[in-house]
């Protein structure tokens, strides 16, 4: 589905601040895989999804989707397949807008016309879908968004991706400015839609349990590589002390750092 | 007088509402108005004058208003430039223009000339003096204008318009391109601007070059005073506070110029005035409680953090 070839991101190319993000990644992402992505801060996560989603340009490399160069397609053009959830709750959702508005634009993916959609058998489309969250949303169609929780900012999210119907989706970190409560009703919600809804996923989590206990693939990153790319059986069977000594014997590196940040 | 208050500030709050979608829906605070507002009046007297149908003048002043705000959003998309200095460039630019559409002069009197308003006087002239015929013919106008308004940011474009002023990530995850959405949003400010300032030539009884001076100030002094009138989150709420805050506004202007004078104020005062005006309601909007957020704010390292709650270009409880 997605196949990626010598990416490479290069910031402040040139000058004594330049940094490598992404150096010549190749990845090949399956139909249907659920892929969680562990890494220390800067290994360059964030900076592969915004690559990815067309964020930003690749510096060299290519990207396929479904075997079409989509290198240099513009995000909003990328985004009528791919969907992309941040830390931040803020950032999927217009916060002075209603509930209903929200939906409405989600709902009606693409360029848009001088049509009203928004009709009653919209909003009951709307209220079942919003049952699924389990937080009252569908009693609160009018409200406006930015007076909800982040926890229900973030459910809202993923439910309005899902009803965009993207065919690959890119989570980073998105229940990590949650606490734990909601983190983990966001993340059962999470995995119920990628079953439900058939997703490719990637999903990016600094807990290295969460990223052993969800998907069918893991991988690892470290300045900018993918130094570890796990699936299957092999995937079933980690558990944090491998993953750690795994990481030892590729870069013989000390690991106190990133044990400390790469918390179980 | 009370008539003459309130037909100004009916033909003003069209401009209002023009600079309410700029600046208030779509986050764009558009200079381009100060340049836009005497094309259409200069359009509107240039036409009259070599004799074409009034009402077909309008639809071209509306025509001059809309391109000069596609040129104002492409000058921003394309080479990436701020907007008020987008904004800045066409209005300086507008200023020769306006003088060419103008006849290469500063101004051309409306005195004796069939405007629309004269066409509204004479139709009214069996029930009504002729201030009273305009003022009900412009609350017309300003009825239907609103109407409009309110239904166009209900359709899937115009909401989406209004969520880009608010959340452009957003946008652009719904598959749309913002670029897109600015060129339509400016465009029909500008478009509304104009046709106000069309209307205003016609009422002042000529089309002067500096017709523009200051507007975008007393634009966003109505909006701002509308504000205060009522709060709200219904688009039909929002326009409709806007032309009452127009309508005030000139109530207030008027005041000054004529009783001002008691405490030695001249109309040249009046810019000075209106700056007041706009700096105590930003002090009165800083002054209140800010609504507190249920979470921490957080950024993400590659996307900026949604813009600051700073000053007019903000939204207070918008929503349509
Ligand atoms: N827009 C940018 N401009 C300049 N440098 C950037 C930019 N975005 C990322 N970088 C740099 O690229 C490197 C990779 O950053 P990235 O955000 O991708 O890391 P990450 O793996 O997502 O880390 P974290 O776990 O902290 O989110 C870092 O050194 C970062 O400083
Ligand atoms: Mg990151």
């Amino acid at each position: 589905m997605i196949r990626i070839e010598k990416l490479s991101k290069v910031y402040y190319p040139g000058t004594v601040n330049e940094i490598a993000a992404i150096r010549d990644v190749d990845l090949h992402v399956a139909e249907g895989d659920f892929i969680t992505i562990i890494g220390s801060n800067g290994a360059g996560k964030t900076t592969l999804f915004n690559l990815v989603s067309g964020n930003q340009p690749a510096t060299t490399g290519r990207i396929f989707v479904n075997d079409t160069d989509v290198t240099s397609h513009a995000e909003y053009k990328r985004a009528a397949y791919i969907g992309r959830i941040f830390q931040d709750p803020r950032l999927g959702t217009a916060g002075r807008m209603a509930l209903e508005d929200n939906l409405i634009i989600a709902y009606k993916k693409g360029m848009k016309g001088l049509k009203i959609s928004l009709n009653s058998r919209r909003r009951d489309f709307f209220r079942e879908q919003l049952t699924k969250l389990e937080m009252g949303l569908e009693n609160r169609l009018k409200d406006n968004v930015g007076l909800f929780s982040g926890g229900q900012r973030q459910a809202l999210t993923l439910l309005m991706m899902v009803i965009s119907r993207p065919s690959l989706i890119l989570l980073d970190e998105h229940t990590a400015a949650l606490d734990p409560k909601n983190a983990s009703i966001v993340l059962d919600l999470t995995t119920r839609f990628i079953r439900e809804y058939g997703l490719t996923t990637m999903m990016v989590t600094h807990n290295m349990g969460q990223a052993i206990a969800y998907g069918n693939r893991l991988l690892m990153m470290d300045k900018g590589e993918i130094i570890l790319d796990v699936a299957g059986e092999e995937k079933k069977n980690l558990t944090v002390e491998k993953l750690i000594d795994k990481f030892h014997k590729i870069r013989h590196a000390s690991f106190e750092n990133d044990e400390a940040l790469l918390s179980p | 007088m009370i008539e003459g208050i309130l037909v100004e500030g009916l033909i003003y709050a069209l401009m209002a509402l023009g600079v309410f979608v700029t600046f208030r829906i779509l986050d764009f605070p558009d200079l381009t108005v100060d340049g836009s507002f005497p094309l259409g009046a200069a359009i509107m007297a240039a036409m009259v004058v070599a004799g074409a149908n009034p009402w077909f003048a309008l639809l071209v002043a509306f025509a001059g208003g809309v391109s000069a705000g596609v040129v104002t959003a492409m000058i921003h998309n394309k080479l990436k430039v701020p907007h008020l200095l987008a904004g800045i460039l066409t209005m300086t630019m507008l200023y020769s223009i306006n003088i060419r559409v103008l006849g290469n002069r500063a101004n051309i009197p409306l005195i004796r000339q069939e405007t629309i308003l004269s066409q509204v006087a004479a139709f009214g002239a069996a029930w009504f003096s002729t201030e009273w015929s305009m003022f009900v013919f412009f609350v017309i106008v300003i009825v239907v204008t609103k109407l409009l308004l309110d239904v166009f940011f209900r359709t899937d474009l115009g909401l989406t318009i209004g969520a880009l002023g608010d959340n452009p990530q957003m946008v652009i995850a719904t598959g749309v391109n913002p670029e897109h959405l600015k060129v339509i949003g400016v465009a029909l400010s500008n478009g509304l601007v104009a046709v106000s300032g069309a209307f205003a030539a016609q009422f002042l009884g000529f089309a002067d070059v500096n017709l523009g001076l200051g507007i975008i100030i007393a634009g966003l002094a109505s909006v701002m005073i509308g504000e205060f009138l009522l709060r709200s989150n219904r688009i039909g709420v929002l326009t409709l506070r806007v032309i009452l805050g127009s309508i005030l506004f000139r109530a207030i202007m008027y005041l000054g110029r004529f009783y001002g004078y008691y405490i030695n104020l001249t109309p040249n005062d009046l810019k000075l005035i209106t700056g007041l005006l706009i700096i105590v309601s930003l002090i009165i909007t800083k002054t209140r409680t800010p609504r507190t957020r249920p979470w921490k704010p957080l950024s993400n390292s590659a996307i900026p953090e949604p813009r600051p709650a700073t000053g007019p270009a903000v939204i207070e409880e918008t929503d349509q």
